[in-house]
């Protein structure tokens, strides 16, 4: 074998385009927090030193739905506060997850009142929820890595069906 | 004047409005109707009370008084430092009274509360639209006869379904 043949075989690596996709999306996720109580001051405290979620590529919040893919519903969401959650959510472009964080987000928590949304996936598609009230931020973490698993087993021919509905 | 002499010439003024004056923790509390009053709080505001400290409502439905409702007033006196709480008592018929805003500014925001949560109107109020509740919410909250989990309210908005992605997959 020659010494160019074996520059190609230790430089070069053969995948296929999807692993490659989701390889870069699963480590890039870039989240947008709708934090609208206590929960979105403890999702602070999982952007900070200790958990720091830039170890798994998510340290870039956007507050703009339109730059990100991951949407964490951090609080409990009012009458008034679901039309613009709903909102926000169709703005984000696909491919695009929710993490719903904490009791109130995933059911309305302690406020069973009238102008609190007993959980947000009766009106948006979750695909984590975090217990807890508020939820520990390695709790937190633990659901960036769930995501970051459901990013992973994605196929590409999903997307080829654009047009289907 | 002092506190106790004010009250009196309210009591005086307007014997027909005035139902009944109480003390609470060392404070005066005057019960009125709710046709007076707007001249009885002109009057407080005459003669000193020069803050309204809060303005807010409760519903008698089961706790009884003169009438359903009553919206109390909480003047104070940065003068000579008194504080006095009226009550004004309308019934659910007709649950309206006269703006303050007039006499204090801060009764704007106070009075669209009421209104939103307890249905009561005031007249002659600059903008008496709901200030917390969206504008399309049917119904007052704060009533007693208000179920507590709402009517059709947190669950009436559309469902978005998931976007290209996943739509066939089973889940």
């Amino acid at each position: 074998m020659s010494s160019s043949q074996d520059d190609i075989k230790s430089n070069i690596l053969t995948t296929t385009i999807e692993s490659a996709v989701n390889w870069g999306r699963k480590n890039s996720l870039w989240p947008m927090p709708f934090g609208t109580a206590c929960c979105g001051i403890e999702f602070m405290a999982v952007l900070a030193a200790r958990t720091d979620i830039a170890r798994f590529g998510a340290e870039a919040i956007r507050f703009s739905p339109r730059q990100s893919d991951l949407l964490i519903v951090a609080g409990r969401i009012s009458l008034k506060m679901m039309p613009v959650l709903i909102r926000i959510y169709e703005q984000m472009p696909e491919p695009k997850w929710v993490v719903s964080m904490g009791a109130c987000a995933s059911t309305g928590g302690v406020f069973d009142t009238y102008s609190v949304i007993q959980g947000v996936d009766q009106f948006i598609p979750v695909d984590v929820y975090v217990p807890g009230c508020p939820p520990r931020p390695e709790g937190v973490v633990e659901s960036l890595l769930k995501i970051q698993e459901l990013v992973d087993t994605d196929k590409l021919s999903d997307y080829e069906l654009s047009n289907s509905k | 004047m002092s506190l106790k002499e004010t009250i009196a010439s309210v009591k005086e003024s307007f014997s027909e409005a005035v139902l009944d004056v109480t003390e609470c923790s060392g404070e005066q509390i005057v019960h009125v109707k709710g046709d007076g009053v707007f001249s009885i709080l002109q009057l407080f505001k005459d003669e000193g009370f020069d803050f309204l400290a809060d303005l807010t409502a409760v519903d008698n439905m089961n706790l009884g008084g003169f009438e359903r409702f009553a919206v109390v007033y909480h003047l104070l006196s940065h003068k000579f430092l008194m504080r006095v709480t009226v009550k004004a008592y309308i019934n659910e018929k007709n649950p309206i009274l006269p703006s303050v805003e007039s006499l204090w500014k801060t009764a704007d925001w106070q009075e669209r509360e009421v209104y939103d949560l307890f249905g009561i109107s005031f007249e002659n109020h600059p903008d008496l639209t709901r200030i917390m509740n969206p504008e399309a919410f049917d119904g007052h909250p704060l009533r007693k006869d208000y179920p507590r989990k709402g009517r059709t309210e947190r669950i009436d908005f559309p469902q978005v379904m998931r976007g290209i992605k996943k739509e066939n997959k089973t889940e």
